[in-house]
């Protein structure tokens, strides 16, 4: 599966979030995706968000997949 | 009963339930391994279902939490994570607060199944 088409499923299914999608070519991604959606939220809920996006490909075209989250206030901290 | 009470009864029964592939002395995905390997670090009493040995089962937890792999670690019924996650909060430490308290009501390891 195109990790593009990935990112595009992500950020169709959580509104305003930006992911970034990559992948070993071997079934196998990585998902880093920015929502202010997250907030507030643990790391199990924000991760059933991104799974209710494209859950129904896991186990099928996505054998594999990372997922780290973060709000955009997150990121920044991880920046500064 | 259907799948969900099933689920439901299951959780119910097992404060700290893991869903596994395979069992903990012969896990059959590294993921899996690495989460027993995280109970076991915690010295956790804990149940386990080896998910290849009921399709039913299988299916249904992806739907019933929206959670479409394994492991998936669930304690006093709330589903805790699969691997990535319950690393994270055992470096943290908050996997041993979640844990401890939910494994005093915890018999010894065991496997979950139906009632023979």
């Amino acid at each position: 599966m195109d990790p593009n088409d990935i990112t595009k499923l992500i950020e169709q299914g959580i509104d305003g979030a930006r992911a970034e999608v990559r992948t070993d070519g071997q079934g196998h991604y990585e998902a880093v995706v920015i929502s202010e959606r997250f907030a507030g939220k643990r790391s199990v809920q924000r991760h059933q968000m991104v799974y209710g996006a494209i859950g129904s490909y896991v186990g099928r075209e996505i054998h594999a997949l990372a997922v780290k989250t973060f709000t955009p206030e997150e990121l920044q901290s991880a920046a500064d | 009963m259907d799948v969900n009470d099933r689920i439901r009864n299951q959780l119910d029964e097992y404060p700290v339930l893991l869903y596994m592939k395979g069992t903990p002395d012969f896990p059959q995905c590294g993921f899996s391994a690495q989460t027993v390997a995280v109970l076991r670090a915690l010295n956790t009493k804990f149940a386990y279902m080896n998910i290849f040995e009921d399709p039913e089962i299988r299916e249904g937890l992806k739907v019933y939490s929206n959670w479409p792999t394994f492991p998936q670690l669930y304690v006093n019924g709330e589903l805790i994570g699969g691997c990535d996650i319950a690393l994270e909060l055992y470096e943290s430490g908050e996997l041993k607060e979640i844990i401890d308290e939910a494994a005093a009501g915890q018999s010894d390891a065991a496997e979950v199944g139906e009632p023979s």
